[in-house]
């Protein structure tokens, strides 16, 4: 009668050997704060929507839905992890920092509120990301470009799924119509911030590390439209940017995203998971 | 796949009421069955055109759905962890462990779809109370170490029934099995990975993992049903070979292996009549509270409220999402017919 052998010290190391390469390495020594806080906008934007979409873990419209989110959640993380190693030690920088000292855009940190919301973050959101890595790859830094080049494939993914999501969606019923042009309104005004550039984007692009986003601003646009055009949804007025999450300004949302997240290691500092 | 209108009353899972062995419609023609019985005998994959007595079926349909709804509803006590995972890495293989478990899901669902009943129907049954799904899921994760709990404990018992149902006379079901119990057995791994961090770790986490084990424990045990002389379907299902082993030999296969993977985290069953038997080569150990197990399988445990409502919210409230993929499919096949 087959049956599994008992459990043997070996085999705790085999999480280990599975792990993705290269993540959940110790942080590199040398200390570069352009460098690091590019890498640190990067992996935050990655973080916070990896947490947000995990959210939806078990209460997704169907079993293959709530598949792929699962999977671009892990993506994110994945890649959060990544990049935050490259900038200090990744699970201080995620556990340990409070509002003021995370880095990431608006738009990841809006609540998830109905499935239409979220494909529509994801769509703005995957659409820029997927640009942003594509160019990366080609970045001085060649830890930064490895990363990208391994993310962008799977970026590539789920820029696609939200796209065709957000065209079911805003093609499907009166009701799916409506939902998608709510979850637009919403996150249009967060869109502007992705493209801003500022002095630190500005230092990390003269060293060669960073890719100004205004180089592809005009093709982000182009691409949204034509996806918005094909879910038969117009592309929104223009509102007043909303700005701030660079430099640590952040809506309310974010703080309760902390508290959840960074519950366990605040509780118990001492404690190695 | 047409649809059988006829089984769709037929995913409960009746406690000790049915007759041992299911009765054979007159309907049933005998040549067929006693083919069919010898192919079974002789350890042959029965596939989804091939003829199968009725009640072969409706066990099959009730077994298969059951797990697959276990996988589901077992996505919440877990992903009740995830946005609280304690580093970044916990997080990503509690993410991969759970989407895993969506992925068994789906592959039994169409398993059991194979057998002529729709995925619909079966979620339905599972949203109106008359399926069930693995009792042990009604039970809270109050703890970070309840997630090692279950990985090492619950994904133990589980790969512990599902070994042998690689096995199974019938040929979706078996196959899906040898699919889902590659990755539970790397569930087990990485839960017991984690339980020694908690048990080799501050005072606290010791606390929280020996607290975890305390709870999961028993419920653990009770994970492969009734004892043997009270199971009712036990004889006729290994006839079919749609089991293959007894509660009470899977039960004592789990506390053999099971005990001394706790002794050597330094964890102290909570069971102060277990002890080794050497005649018999194996532990011998406490009676299980049956009046606790058959509470929960009634749906009084203690969570069984909030996990039903969370998978009938989901389905209820995301609707409009599934009315706008088929409207939007319909749309579309009619602009490639036109």
């Amino acid at each position: 009668m087959p049956s599994l052998p008992p459990i043997r010290p070996e085999d705790v190391a085999v999480a280990e050997k599975t792990r993705p390469h290269g993540a959940f390495d110790p942080p590199s020594d040398a200390h570069d704060p352009v460098r690091a806080g590019y890498l640190m906008r990067l992996g935050d934007d990655a973080l916070i929507l990896g947490q947000r979409l995990s959210e939806w873990c078990g209460h997704a419209p169907s079993v293959e839905v709530d598949l792929s989110l699962a999977n671009v959640a892990l993506d994110l993380i994945g890649q959060a992890t990544l990049l935050l190693n490259e900038a200090g030690d990744a699970d201080t920088l995620a556990f340990k920092r409070d509002v003021l000292d995370f880095r990431n855009c608006w738009l990841v940190e809006q609540p998830n509120g109905d499935f239409a919301r979220t494909m529509v973050r994801q769509l703005l959101f995957s659409t820029w990301q997927h640009m942003l890595y594509q160019r990366l790859t080609a970045s001085r830094d060649e830890a930064l470009a490895g990363i990208a080049a391994k993310a962008v494939k799977e970026v590539a993914y789920h820029r696609e799924l939200a796209a065709e999501w957000v065209i079911r969606l805003g093609d499907g019923t009166e009701e799916s119509t409506k939902r998608t042009l709510d979850g637009l309104a919403w996150c249009w005004r967060f869109v502007p911030e992705l493209f801003e550039v500022d002095a630190e984007v500005e230092a990390a692009v003269s060293a060669g590390i960073a890719v100004d986003p205004r180089d592809f601003e005009a093709e982000y646009r182009a691409e949204i439209t034509r996806a918005l055009g094909e879910a038969g949804l117009p592309v929104p007025d223009d509102q007043r940017p909303i700005l701030g999450g660079r430099r640590g300004h952040h809506s309310e949302h974010l703080g309760h995203l902390l508290a959840i997240m960074q519950y366990l290691p605040r509780t118990y500092p001492d404690a190695k998971w | 796949m047409p649809v059988n209108r006829y089984l769709t009353s037929m995913y409960t899972t009746e406690l000790s009421k049915q007759p041992n062995v299911q009765p054979i419609g007159p309907a049933e023609d005998p040549e067929r069955l006693a083919a069919f019985e010898a192919r079974v005998a002789a350890d042959e994959f029965i596939e989804p055109k091939d003829w199968m007595p009725e009640a072969y079926r409706r066990t099959l349909t009730r077994q298969i759905s059951q797990h697959a709804h276990s996988e589901i509803v077992g996505m919440l006590p877990e992903g009740n962890w995830i946005t609280r995972a304690p580093s970044l890495r916990r997080k990503a293989i509690l993410l991969a462990k759970v989407q895993d478990e969506a992925g068994h899901g789906l592959y039994l669902y169409c398993a059991a779809e194979t057998l002529g009943t729709s995925r619909e129907e079966m979620i339905e049954a599972l949203h109106s109370g008359k399926a069930k799904y693995s009792t042990i899921f009604n039970y809270p994760t109050l703890t970070w170490a309840d997630i090692p709990a279950i990985g090492w404990l619950v994904d133990g018992a589980a790969i512990m029934n599902q070994v042998p149902l690689q096995r199974t006379s019938y040929g979706p079901y078996a196959r899906a099995m040898v699919r889902v119990c590659k990755e539970e057995s790397f569930h087990q791994r990485q839960g017991y990975e984690a339980m020694t961090s908690l048990a080799n770790g501050t005072p606290e986490q010791k606390q929280m993992a020996q607290d975890a084990f305390n709870r999961w424990w028993w419920p653990s045990l009770m994970m492969f049903g009734p004892p043997d002389e009270n199971s009712p379907n036990t004889a006729q299902s290994l006839r079919w070979r749609i089991k293959r082993e007894t509660n009470d030999e899977l039960r004592q296969k789990f506390v053999d292996i099971t005990v001394p993977q706790a002794e050597f985290l330094g964890l102290t069953v909570p069971d102060p009549d277990l002890q080794w038997n050497e005649a018999k080569g194996g532990y011998d150990f406490g009676e299980i509270d049956w009046d606790e197990f058959y509470a929960v399988v009634r749906g009084e445990g203690p969570v069984a409220r909030e996990r039903i409502t969370a998978r009938r919210e989901a389905w209820e409230s995301n609707a409009w999402v599934r009315e706008a993929a088929a409207a939007h499919e319909a749309k579309r096949r009619a602009k490639v017919a036109a």
